[in-house]
């Protein structure tokens, strides 16, 4: 026998045994597929049904939703901005907090501390993490809002009372509040993907640094830092979508009062918390879809940030996959 | 320098343990058998507990499970044994996304293809938000453990003469088992801390649930209600509800860390 026909015995020997198990790889691979395809389905459903529900509200207001701050369920004028604003203040103030904490963390516990110290930390942090929303706001009004109001609030208006952040009453609860509440939420979000950024920071990077005589802090400057940067950046823009969209523990501290106030001090209202507060109180098809055009655009801004930070954290990643093939 | 990543990284974890610290204290002398024998007492009697959240949560659970989980492990399948180039990249990106969108948003989708239909409230509804919750967790999770499995495996059984589905559910999976427990574990603690999308789909009951079409009780929603309310009978309640909800998640991660102690690591 020709090794020619040899060969053909045994491809035409695969060919039977492949039509007899075909039916069986195929229908698993249909199922496979089926159930990966469901989760594209499952957004665009989403994206659909919300913008069909949120109609009403966006026939009856247009653009006009964005920057009008009137929110009257009774005369059904309704004016997002008040909440937009909130969220983007109350957000803004959290990645204040967190970034240099959660960075400095990262660095900590992928550069600098003892090995042995690593495992447990990092184990502690990703608890924080796993904290439900809704403990961080049973905490945040029994323990934080009251030590802001007798103790914080007085010394910062005391010592930095002239700048318009920090005038007004001391409630305790409000724009402050809500925004040490998400910094301590996102915090730990912030440091777990930064640490997995200077992790994949290739080791020639840091010898090479360490080999010209950097000391360690430099060579996590200058080598490591800089090479991870887009992922770190990545890793921020995770925590502020976080931030973006955290719903009970802010609606919880914030104090719920919709108006574009200047004052750190002063209750703020978030677009996360309204609809959390309001929407089964929403009889009319207007107030519903008003509330849901909330949604729509809260989802529409955190998709953003969510996508950007993923491609960004995706590129260091990328990149040292291609070092090590 | 080392000093100061030293200080921000207790700065991390120092909320963790004022927290507990304070959970303990406040909380621990409610949490008796009443709290997880009994319903709630009305406003003013003391005592009663939330039997019927603790259940309910275990229920939407179970729910979201049963939706969740079959299509997270499959499309995490999908996402290994693929061979296609462009449409696995997409999956993982729209399920990264996914994974981002805040949760009250994917409450009003759930209350937009259950709750309005049906014209009511349900325990349907609540699990269908926490499923779609739970997806994109399982399905990367499963994805990155089967990856694990060496190749060396699967061609030894292919070359046995075992079709791919066969390889699949006898061998890859059950080797990629702790790993794919861990990530729907994790998943578990994630939904069920979830208040925000059980707020208008679960929407909370403060009797016993009789039919899964039916409002349900839940274990954040009992801690919500009885925050924000003005009676310090309910506040301890919330306070000892927090500490078994957080014990509940803690023990859920801690699990799901030592089921794959030694693979993950080695992964890093």
């Amino acid at each position: 026998m020709t090794t020619a026909a040899a060969s053909r015995s045994l491809s035409s020997a695969v060919v039977s045994a492949r039509a007899r198990r075909g039916w069986g790889d195929r229908l698993f691979r249909g199922l496979a597929r089926g159930a990966a395809l469901s989760l594209i389905l499952l957004v665009t459903a989403m994206i659909i049904g919300m913008a069909g529900a949120a109609m009403p509200s966006f026939r009856a207001f247009g653009w006009r939703f964005l920057y009008t701050s009137t929110w009257d369920p009774v005369a059904e004028t309704f004016g997002a901005l008040p909440f937009v604003y909130g969220t983007l203040v109350s957000s803004l103030l959290a990645l204040v907090i967190a970034v240099p904490l959660g960075l400095g963390a990262a660095i900590f516990l992928a550069e600098l501390a003892p090995v042995w110290i690593r495992p447990p930390i990092t184990f502690l942090v990703e608890l924080v993490a796993a904290v439900p929303s809704v403990v961080f706001g049973l905490w945040g009004i029994f323990v934080l809002a009251p030590w802001l109001r007798n103790w914080v609030q007085p010394a910062l208006g005391a010592s930095l009372g002239f700048l318009p952040l920090f005038q007004g009453p001391p409630y305790g609860v409000g724009m402050l509040a809500a925004g040490i509440i998400l910094a301590i939420m996102i915090v730990p979000f912030i440091t777990a993907v930064s640490r997995e950024v200077l992790l994949a920071v290739p080791n020639t990077q840091r010898e090479a640094a360490l080999g010209l005589g950097a000391t360690r802090w430099e060579t996590t400057r200058i080598a490591v830092l800089r090479y991870g940067k887009s992922g770190l950046i990545g890793a921020v823009l995770l925590g502020l979508g976080r931030a973006l969209g955290e719903t009970m523990a802010v609606t919880m501290v914030i104090g719920n009062r919709p108006e574009v106030a200047i004052s750190l001090f002063a209750p703020g209202y978030t677009m996360a918390s309204v609809i959390a507060n309001e929407f089964t109180e929403a009889t009319s098809d207007l107030y519903l879809g008003a509330l849901i055009e909330i949604g729509l655009l809260l989802f529409a801004v955190t998709v953003i940030v969510n996508a950007l930070a993923r491609l960004l954290v995706w590129s260091v990643g990328g990149a040292v996959k291609q070092v090590r093939e | 320098m080392s000093a100061l990543t030293a200080g921000s990284a207790l700065a991390v974890v120092l909320p963790l343990i004022l927290l507990f610290g304070f959970l303990l204290h406040q909380g621990a002398s409610a949490v008796n058998v009443d709290f997880f024998t009994r319903l709630p007492k009305p406003v003013g009697e003391a005592g009663g507990g939330m039997a019927n959240a603790i259940v309910g949560s275990l229920i939407l659970i179970a729910l979201a499970g049963a939706l969740g989980l079959p299509l997270g492990i499959l499309g995490g399948v999908y996402l290994t044994e693929s061979r296609d180039r462009r449409l696995p990249w997409l999956i993982r990106f729209v399920a990264d996304v996914l994974n981002g969108v805040p949760s009250i948003v994917i409450g009003i989708f759930a209350y937009t293809v259950v709750v309005l239909p049906m014209r009511r409230f349900s325990a349907l509804a609540g699990g269908v938000a926490l499923a779609v919750i739970m997806l994109p967790i399982v399905l990367r999770t499963t994805e990155e453990m089967m990856r694990l499995v060496p190749a060396s495996l699967r061609e030894a059984a292919l070359a046995l003469g075992l079709p791919e589905w066969k390889v699949i559910l006898r061998v890859v999976l059950p080797t990629a088992r702790a790993g794919i427990i861990t990530g729907v574990m994790v998943a578990i603690a994630r939904v069920a801390g979830e208040t925000a999308p059980l707020l208008f789909t679960a929407f909370g009951n403060r009797f016993w649930h009789q039919r899964l079409d039916q409002p349900i009780a839940a274990l954040p929603l009992q801690i919500f209600a009885y925050a924000i309310a003005p009676y310090d009978d309910w506040h301890r309640q919330a306070w000892a509800g927090a500490l078994v909800l957080i014990a509940l998640v803690f023990l859920v991660s801690l699990a799901a860390r030592i089921a794959t102690r030694g693979r993950y690591s080695a992964v890093r």
